[in-house]
């Protein structure tokens, strides 16, 4: 266990969700104010450290340049700044935990970074911070990765069921959280968290985060584990309301299926950079919204968990090393994003939104599921994937209040 | 008649479902689309137009460095000889703060074919794709 694993299970032991926000400033000062607003909401709250694009993608040159200038970064250059400086950024937080989120497919010098400040969690993934962001060979992640997790101590998180924001379907997204948290595992990492994208059905989603405790649970049995929801990724409301309640929809959902930790989304997000007080008020107002549920074991069963089941053991098949497996896997399209166009990406997978709200396969390639689960005479033009992609965002703001 | 557009996002963009929707609307209006995805750096952008020599060049941005990285990535197009014919667009979110109409400008100065960077872009930029000087070349949707 870590700080910042041990902040969660006391939470959940108190029966309280965990609450984070996005947040990253250039500026030591501004970043230690964002993280003291953070701790002190009325919330069981964890901090977030979010690193700028330059050393997202390993360009500390030019972060160190921005710094010299005054530039304006859009997030903390954690490896560009002393380790002093960012102890001192934390000093006297009182053991508050504090996240680094980067989204690197090359995390190497941000591992070292946050270790040498005394940090102990982080999060992203071989797959997921290289197949939707980035260029790089899935090799060359799969290569950094396990560098990066060989000398890391700390709580890991994975980010791959949040792959693509949106209209991936949950099956998928489990089995790609797993699969991450599987890797982390055999390199060491005593600690993990495995995260799930609020999607487009609360129903198919509390089935999903159902799914993922039990995968997590046969799978990940001598680690430390927890489940974290992120509110949607996709296109948001730009309505005040309207964000508000997706955001406390994706507390309730968290709650009700057994996840112990929430990544929200500010009414900011449909138009800009949330301010520090954004984000509190969003970190306060899920914290109501999960007061009000309790955990529901039931669920309606419609298959996630067979077909996330059948992908993690068709990878895990392939070789013993899980960097090896993923690598096949994503070669012979066992694994196959829908939409995904990075060039290690099968890409026949496609998806759609059936009547009911709940996403489905419109074609699913190569990979291991049921015929029955694919729906190939879904929409496939433009105008119903720009229909799908602003489907939640039009709902939440058109509805009457 | 080969009707062949390439579709591209621009070096320091990692976003997609942009180039997603353009390859369906461009398919739908009887082209055929090599999309190269995110993060095409200008070298990159290059290359594949000498080996691909599409009839077509769309360049798209939504993280709002559009007008930089797509005045980069024309430059290094156009040391590249016998590219000179093909007709070069770009368009999405190209700034921070909106349209910026003089920046659009200096983008068609430098020797982009059009600019679709206001409210008024995907009606324009569907206008334009099935205008005649590119429907000599492209099919007809079955």
């Amino acid at each position: 266990m870590t700080g910042f694993a041990d902040a969660v299970a006391l939470a959940g032991a108190e029966g309280r969700l965990v609450v984070q926000p996005r947040m990253g400033m250039a500026s030591p000062a501004e970043m230690r104010g964002g993280l003291l607003a953070v701790r002190d909401a009325r919330a069981a709250t964890v901090g977030t450290l979010t690193v700028d694009s330059y050393t997202r993608v390993g360009d500390h040159q030019a972060a160190l340049a921005a710094l010299r200038d005054g530039a304006r970064l859009n997030g903390y250059p954690i490896v560009s700044h002393d380790p002093a400086v960012t102890r001192g950024v934390l000093d006297g937080l009182d053991g508050f935990p504090v996240q680094v989120r980067h989204g690197s497919a090359d995390p190497r010098a941000i591992f070292g970074a946050l270790a040498a400040a005394g940090l102990d969690a982080t999060e992203g993934g071989p797959v997921s911070y290289c197949l939707p962001y980035s260029r790089r060979p899935l090799r060359d992640s799969v290569e950094h990765w396990s560098q990066a997790c060989e000398g890391f101590s700390g709580h890991l998180e994975t980010f791959g069921g949040c792959m693509m924001g949106q209209l991936c379907p949950p099956g998928l997204l489990v089995a790609i959280s797993v699969l991450e948290a599987v890797f982390f595992r055999f390199h060491g990492v005593r600690s993990v968290s495995l995260s799930y994208a609020q999607q487009t059905n609360a129903d198919q989603d509390a089935e999903a985060i159902h799914a993922l405790r039990a995968l997590a649970a046969r799978f990940l049995s001598d680690v430390d584990w927890h489940v974290v929801v992120y509110t949607y990724m996709g296109v948001f409301p730009r309505t005040r309301s309207g964000a508000r309640l997706l955001n406390d929809n994706a507390a309730r959902l968290a709650v009700r299926a057994g996840a112990r930790r929430l990544i929200v989304k500010t009414v900011a997000e449909a138009h800009r950079i949330p301010t520090v007080t954004e984000n509190v008020d969003a970190l306060e107002s899920a914290a109501l919204a999960a007061s009000s549920v309790v955990f529901d074991e039931s669920f309606e069963d419609t298959g996630v968990l067979a077909e996330a089941t059948a992908l993690v053991e068709a990878v895990l098949e392939l070789s013993a090393d899980p960097g090896t497996a993923l690598l096949a896997a994503f070669r012979r399209g066992l694994l196959d994003v829908p939409y995904c166009l990075h060039p290690d990406n099968a890409g026949h997978a496609r998806s759609h939104i059936d009547d009911t709200g709940r996403l489905r396969w419109s074609s699913v390639g190569a990979m291991p599921i049921a015929r029955t689960s694919v729906n190939s005479t879904g929409p496939a033009d433009s105008a119903s994937l720009l229909a799908a992609l602003n489907r939640v965002a039009h709902l939440h703001d058109t509805r009457p209040w | 008649m080969k009707n062949l557009v390439l579709l591209s996002g621009t070096a320091s963009d990692s976003h997609t479902w942009n180039l997603v929707y353009l390859q369906l609307l461009l398919e739908e209006s009887g082209y055929r689309v090599v999309n190269l995805g995110a993060c095409v750096p200008p070298a990159l952008f290059a290359d594949e137009c000498e080996a691909e020599r599409p009839d077509l060049v769309v360049l798209s941005s939504v993280n709002g460095h559009g007008y930089r990285d797509g005045a980069r990535a024309l430059a290094e197009l156009q040391t590249r000889p016998g590219l000179a014919g093909i007709p070069v667009v770009i368009g999405g979110k190209l700034g921070t703060g909106g349209p910026e109409p003089d920046r659009a400008d200096a983008l068609r100065a430098a020797g982009f074919a059009e600019v679709f960077d206001d409210d008024t872009a995907i009606t324009r930029f569907q206008e334009f794709i099935a205008s005649p000087v590119l429907c000599r070349t492209a099919g007809t949707v079955s």
